[in-house]
C-alpha cells in the first residue's frame, strides 16, 4: 500500500495543461498515477463541461464495448483517459516506445555499471511531467524523450547500444537517427563519468565479449545457413504445406547430422586403420551378382563393411600419426594400435557422443516448447498464433484458413462439452469403444511379434532355405510388411473409435505404431541374440547379424518406395480419376517420422556388427529426402488436422531417445558384455566377451610399468567399481529433484503474479467508476448552476481518503 | 552480388547490417526487390508460378541466368541515380508493388503488414528502409519480443492500441476467410471472443494490451517459427 501513496507524493501541482485535448497521440503520461489523471480530468471538466454534457450521451453506448464492469456507463472523457493510460499507448506509439526503452536502457546501465546513488536516482527517476508545461506537448515532449533516450545511449558500449537500437520496434530511419545522435559525444560522455570507469568498463568489456561471441555465432549460424543443401527445398515445402509437414523434413535432416557423427568417428578410428592395413584374405573373393546389393551378403561378407573383416592383432602402426589419436596418446608411449580396443573404444564413444546430443536436443526443445503455466488459453493461442506466415500459395493460404476455421469449431465444441458434461451412459459408451479398439491393437502387436518369432524359428529349423541368397530376403520382407500392414490396421480403428481431442487422436496414433514395432523389433533381437548364436556355432554370428540389419534397413527403404509410389501416388490417382474428387491424399506425417525412427533403431542396432551401416542409412535418407519431397509436392495435401509443429519435434525427439537410442544401447550393452563372440573372425575372436578386450589391455598396462599405473587404477575405480556409477546416478537425480522444485515455485510465483495483476485490474475499475461518479455529479451541480467552477479541489481528496481506508 | 553490394555503399549497408536481424546477402536481395520490381514481375512470368521466390540468394552466389539478367537490368536501371544511392532509397514503392511480392500475395494480413511498417505520412507506400524493417522482424533471428511487438500492431486493426472486440473478430475473419460462407456465424464469433478475452485479459478490462498479448504469445512456442517470411 506504500507504493501509490509513494507516487500520489511524487506528483507536482500542475495546473496549466487544460486546453489540450489527449489526442491518440498524446503519451506523455509514462507514470502509473491516477491522481493525476483524476485531477487533470476533473479541470479540464470544470472547463468545458457544456461540451461534455453532450458527448456523453451519445457516447454511453459505446462504453460497453471498452470496459466490461461497469456496463454502460462510460463517457467519451472516460474513454479517452482509458485511450491515453500507459498501457495502452506503449502498443501505437512512438513516444511510449522511446520512454520503455529509456527506462530499459537506464535498467541496464544500473545493472551493468552500478553508479553511485546519487547519480542513479537523478537519472532514473526523470522528471517527465516538467515538460507538460510547453504549449506544443506531443511534439516538444517526444523531443525532450528522445534526447534523454539518446544520453542514456551515449553512455552504453557501442556495441551494447547497436544491440539496444536493434531490438527496438522503430522504424529503421529513427533507429538511424538516434544512433547518428548518440554516436558523436561518446568521447566526452566517457570523460565526463570518469569515477564509475573501472566498473563500467568491465561490464562493458563482459557485454563486448557476449555480444561478439553471439555474432560471431550468428554469422557462423548464417554461413551454415548458406552452406545447407534444401534451403530453397525447405522453404517451398514450408511455403505449400505449412510447418507441419516442414517439421518432417527437418526431423530427417537432424536424423542426417546424427549419422555423420557416427560415421566419421568410426571412419576415423576403426574403418581407415583396418583399410591402411588389410589383413590377408582366407580365400579367393566369391563373384558379386549384384543380388549382394540387397542382401549383403556374398562378396560383400568379407569387406571392411562387416565385423567379421577387422582383425584382432595390433596394428604395427607408430604412435602420433592421426588415425589413432584417442586409444594412443603420446603418454603411453609406442603403443601399437590395438584394433579391439579401438574397435571397442570407438563404438562406444560414438553412443556416448550420440546420446549427449540427444539428451541436449531433448531438454532444449522441452524448454522450447513446454513453458511454465502453459496449460491454459488454448482459444488465445490458436487466433493469435495459428497463422503460419511462410505459406506464399493462395491455395495453401486458403487450405489453412479451412484448417484453422475447422479448429476453431472443434475448440467452441469441445469447450461446449466441457460445459455440459456427457451422460454416464454415453461415456461407458466411449469407454467401451476405446477400450476395444486397444484391445485389438495390442492383440495385433502381439500377434505380429508371434509371427515373426514363429516364422524365425521355422527358418532355423529348415537349414535347406537358408542356403540360397534369396532365401535370407523372406524374413526381412515378413517383417517390412507387417511394419506396413498393421499402422493401417490401427488406423481404420482409430476412425472408429471417438476421440475427444485430435491432439490426443494423434498421441493415441503414435503410441499405438510404437508399441507394434517395439514388439516386432523385440522379438528380433532375441532371435538374433537369443537363437542365432546357439545355432552358428563356428561360423562368424556377428557377420550373420550385421547383415540381418542391413537387409532390414534395405528392404525398409524398398518397401517405403513401393508405399509411397501405391499409397500416395496410385491412390491419388485413383481418387482425381475414377472417384472424381478434388482432395489428394493427406501427408501422414506421424507414420512416416515414426517410420525414420525405425530405420535410425535398425541403424544404431547394427552399427557394431556393421560399422558402415550409418553410411548406408545415410545415403537411405538421402533417397527418402527427394523421394518424399517428389511424391510430397506432386500428390500429397497438407494433414487436415491441426499440428502443434513443436511439440510434435519435441515428442519425434523424445522418442529417438528413449524407446530407440536406448533400447538400441541396452541391445549393444548386452552383446558387449554378455554374449561370446564367434571365435573364427572379428576383432574379439580368441576373447569371452567384447568387454574382455578393456580388460586385456589393463593388464597389459599394469604389466607396462609404473608410468602408466594410473589408468588401471581408473580402471577399476571408476569403471568396475558400481559404486561410482551410484553416486552419479544420485546427484542426478538430486539435480532433477531440484530443477522440479524450482518450477513448482515459478508456478507459485506467476499465480501470485496473475492474482496482482487482476487486483490492479480492479483497482483500475473502481477508480474509473469513482471518477464517472464524479463526472455525474459536477454534471448535476452543473445543471443546477451553469458557469462556476469553484469545487474542482473537492474530487481528488475524495478519492485519497477512501485509499486510505 | 559484388556489383550491387557496391552500389549500396559499404557504410550504409553495415548500418543496416548493425539496426536490422538480417545478414548481408537478404539485404542486397531485398535491393533487388523493392528497387527493381519490375524485373521480379517479369521474371515471375517468365518462370510461370512463383518458383522464383528463394532462387535469387542461390543464383547471387552462382550467376545463373535469372540472376545475371535481373543483376543487369540492376544495373540498367541505377546510373541515372547512381549520384546517390541513398536518395534511390528513400523513394516510396506503392502498396500494390509490395504486395504482389509472392511472399505476401497470400498472406490475408498483407495490408495491415503494410500499413505498419509504412512510414509516409499517407500510410501507402513503402521506402527501401521501410521493406527492410519488415523484413527483420519477419527474419529467423529477430527477438521473441519485437516480433510479438508488431504483431499485436498488425493485429490492432484500427490502430488505438489496444485488441478490442472489433479488432478481435475482424482478425477471426481473417484466419478463417472473409467469404460468407466460410466465416464464423455470430454466435459462434461471440462466444469465441468471449472466451480469448476471458483467458488472456488479465486486468479485466474488455481489451487485450500489449503485455497481454506477449504474455499469451510467450506460452506458445510455434510462434516465434511460424511468424517469418523468408525472402
Amino acid at each position: 500500500m506504500a507504493q501509490p501513496l509513494a507516487f500520489i507524493l511524487d506528483v507536482p501541482e500542475t495546473p496549466g495543461d487544460q486546453g489540450q485535448e489527449p489526442s491518440p497521440y498524446d503519451e506523455s503520461e509514462v507514470h502509473h498515477s491516477f491522481h493525476q489523471l483524476i485531477q487533470e480530468q476533473s479541470q479540464w471538466v470544470a472547463q468545458e463541461g457544456l461540451e461534455l454534457q453532450q458527448r456523453e450521451q451519445e457516447a454511453t453506448g459505446s462504453g460497453q464495448q471498452t470496459l466490461r464492469r461497469p456496463e454502460g456507463t462510460q463517457s467519451t472523457a472516460t474513454l479517452r483517459i482509458l485511450a491515453s493510460m500507459p498501457s495502452r499507448t506503449i502498443g501505437r506509439s512512438r513516444g511510449a516506445i522511446i520512454s520503455q526503452y529509456y527506462s530499459r536502457t537506464v535498467q541496464l546501465r544500473r545493472r551493468s555499471s552500478r553508479p553511485l546513488l546519487g547519480n542513479l536516482v537523478l537519472s532514473a527517476r526523470p522528471s517527465l511531467r516538467l515538460y507538460d508545461l510547453e504549449l506544443d506537448p506531443t511534439a516538444r515532449e517526444e523531443e525532450e524523450k528522445q534526447s534523454l533516450l539518446v544520453k542514456e545511449l551515449q553512455s552504453l558500449a557501442v556495441a551494447q547500444r547497436d544491440h539496444m537500437l536493434r531490438g527496438m520496434p522503430l522504424s529503421l530511419a529513427e533507429k538511424r537517427s538516434l544512433r547518428e545522435k548518440s554516436r558523436t559525444p561518446t568521447g566526452k560522455w566517457r570523460g565526463q563519468r570518469g569515477g564509475g570507469g573501472v566498473f563500467s568498463c568491465c561490464g562493458r568489456l563482459r557485454y563486448a565479449c557476449v555480444l561478439a561471441l553471439h555474432s560471431l555465432g550468428l554469422a557462423l549460424l548464417s554461413g551454415l545457413q548458406a552452406l545447407t543443401p534444401w534451403r530453397y527445398a525447405l522453404k517451398r515445402i514450408g511455403g505449400q504445406f505449412g510447418s507441419s509437414v516442414l517439421s518432417y523434413f527437418l526431423f530427417l535432416k537432424t536424423l542426417l547430422a546424427f549419422n555423420a557423427l557416427l560415421l566419421l568417428l568410426l571412419v576415423a578410428f576403426i574403418m581407415g586403420p583396418q583399410v591402411a592395413f588389410p589383413p590377408t584374405l582366407p580365400g579367393p573373393a566369391p563373384v558379386c551378382t549384384g543380388l549382394e546389393l540387397l542382401t549383403g551378403a556374398g562378396c560383400f561378407t568379407h569387406t571392411v563393411m562387416f565385423y567379421g573383416h577387422y582383425s584382432n592383432a595390433t596394428l604395427n602402426q607408430p604412435c602420433g600419426s592421426p588415425l589413432d589419436g584417442s586409444q594412443c596418446t603420446p603418454r603411453v608411449g609406442g603403443l601399437p594400435y590395438n584394433m579391439p580396443l579401438a574397435y571397442l573404444y570407438t563404438v562406444g564413444a560414438g553412443f556416448f557422443i550420440t546420446c549427449i546430443t540427444l539428451v541436449y536436443s531433448m531438454a532444449h526443445s522441452f524448454g522450447e516448447s513446454y513453458r511454465v503455466g502453459s496449460t491454459s488459453g488454448i482459444h488465445a493461442i490458436t487466433v493469435f498464433c495459428s497463422w503460419d506466415y511462410k505459406v506464399t500459395q493462395k491455395r495453401a493460404s486458403r487450405l489453412q484458413q479451412d484448417n484453422i476455421r475447422t479448429r476453431l469449431k472443434e475448440l467452441l465444441a469441445e469447450w461446449q462439452l466441457r460445459q455440459s458434461p456427457r451422460s454416464v451412459c454415453g461415456r461407458l459408451r466411449q469407454a467401451a469403444a476405446l477400450g476395444l479398439a486397444w484391445l485389438l491393437c495390442l492383440g495385433t502387436a502381439l500377434g505380429c511379434a508371434v509371427a515373426v518369432h514363429v516364422f524365425s524359428e521355422f527358418l532355423i529349423q529348415s537349414p535347406e532355405a537358408a542356403g540360397q541368397e534369396a532365401a535370407l530376403l523372406v524374413l526381412p520382407l515378413v517383417v517390412g510388411l507387417l511394419n506396413l500392414g498393421a499402422p493401417y490396421l490401427c488406423r481404420v480403428l482409430a476412425a472408429l473409435e471417438p476421440h475427444d481431442s485430435p491432439v490426443l487422436e494423434v498421441y493415441v496414433a503414435i503410441c499405438r505404431n510404437l508399441i507394434l514395432k517395439l514388439a516386432i523389433l523385440g522379438t528380433l533381437c532375441y532371435h538374433w541374440l537369443g537363437l542365432r548364436v546357439a545355432v552358428l556355432q563356428g561360423q562368424c554370428w556377428e557377420d550373420f547379424v550385421g547383415q540381418e540389419l542391413y537387409r532390414f534397413l534395405v528392404m525398409d527403404f524398398v518397401l517405403m518406395l513401393l508405399d509411397t509410389l501405391f499409397g500416395e501416388l496410385v491412390w491419388r490417382i485413383i481418387s482425381e480419376k475414377k472417384l472424381k474428387r478434388r482432395r489428394k491424399p493427406e501427408f501422414d506425417i506421424a507414420r512416416n517420422v515414426l517410420e525414420l525412427i525405425y530405420g535410425q533403431t535398425l541403424t544404431w542396432l547394427g552399427v557394431l556388427f556393421s560399422p558402415l551401416l550409418p553410411a548406408v542409412q545415410i545415403i537411405k535418407l538421402l533417397l527418402v529426402f527427394y523421394v518424399k519431397k517428389t511424391s510430397l509436392l506432386a500428390n500429397c495435401q497438407a494433414p487436415r488436422r491441426p499440428w502443434l509443429a513443436s511439440h510434435m519435434s519435441t515428442v519425434f525427439l523424445t522418442l529417438l531417445c528413449f524407446p530407440a537410442f536406448l533400447g538400441a544401447a541396452v541391445f549393444l550393452c548386452y552383446a558387449v558384455w554378455q554374449v561370446k563372440p564367434s571365435s573364427t573372425c572379428g576383432p574379439f575372436r580368441t576373447l569371452d566377451s567384447m568387454y574382455e578386450a578393456g580388460r586385456v589391455w589393463v593388464r597389459y598396462l599394469e604389466a607396462a610399468g609404473p608410468r602408466v599405473s594410473w589408468l588401471p587404477w581408473v580402471h577399476r575405480y571408476l569403471v568396475e567399481n558400481t559404486f561410482f556409477v551410484f553416486l552419479v546416478s544420485a546427484l542426478l537425480l538430486a539435480v532433477i529433484y531440484l530443477n522440479i522444485q524450482v518450477v513448482r515455485g515459478q508456478r507459485r510465483v506467476i499465480c501470485l503474479l496473475k492474482e496482482q495483476i487482476s487486483n490492479e485490474g480492479e483497482d483500475k475499475i473502481f477508480l474509473i467508476n469513482k471518477l464517472h461518479s464524479i463526472y455525474e455529479r459536477k454534471e448535476r451541480e452543473e445543471r443546477s448552476r451553469v458557469g462556476t467552477t469553484e469545487e474542482t479541489a473537492a474530487p481528488p481528496a475524495l478519492l485519497t481518503e477512501e485509499r486510505g481506508d | 552480388m559484388g556489383g550491387s553490394g557496391s552500389r549500396l555503399s559499404k557504410e550504409l549497408l553495415a548500418e543496416y547490417q548493425d539496426l536490422t536481424f538480417l545478414t548481408k546477402q537478404e539485404i542486397l536481395l531485398s535491393v533487388h526487390v523493392v528497387l527493381a520490381p519490375h524485373l521480379v514481375d517479369n521474371e515471375q512470368q517468365a518462370r510461370s508460378g512463383n518458383e522464383h521466390t528463394g532462387k535469387p540468394i542461390a543464383e547471387n552466389t552462382n550467376s545463373s541466368p535469372l540472376s545475371t539478367r535481373a543483376h543487369r537490368r540492376f544495373c540498367e536501371l541505377l546510373p541515372q541515380e547512381q549520384r546517390s544511392v541513398e536518395e534511390s532509397l528513400l523513394a516510396q514503392v506503392p502498396f500494390e508493388q509490395i504486395l504482389s511480392l509472392p511472399e505476401l500475395k497470400a498472406n490475408p494480413f498483407k495490408e495491415r503488414i503494410c500499413r505498419v511498417f509504412s512510414t509516409s505520412p499517407t500510410r501507402d507506400s513503402l521506402s527501401f528502409e521501410d521493406f527492410l524493417d519488415l523484413l527483420s522482424v519477419f527474419s529467423d533471428t529477430a527477438t521473441p519480443d519485437i516480433k510479438s511487438h508488431y504483431a499485436f500492431r498488425i493485429f490492432d486493426f484500427d490502430d488505438d492500441g489496444t485488441l478490442n472486440r472489433e479488432d478481435l473478430s475482424r482478425l477471426v475473419n481473417c484466419l478463417t476467410g472473409e467469404g460468407e460462407d466460410t466465416r464464423l456465424s455470430a454466435s459462434e464469433m461471440k462466444q469465441l471472443i468471449d472466451n480469448i478475452l476471458e483467458e488472456s485479459d488479465i486486468d479485466r478490462d474488455g481489451t487485450i494490451n500489449l503485455s497481454e498479448f506477449q504474455h499469451v504469445i510467450s506460452r506458445s512456442p510455434d510462434f516465434a517459427s511460424s511468424f517469418k517470411i523468408v525472402l
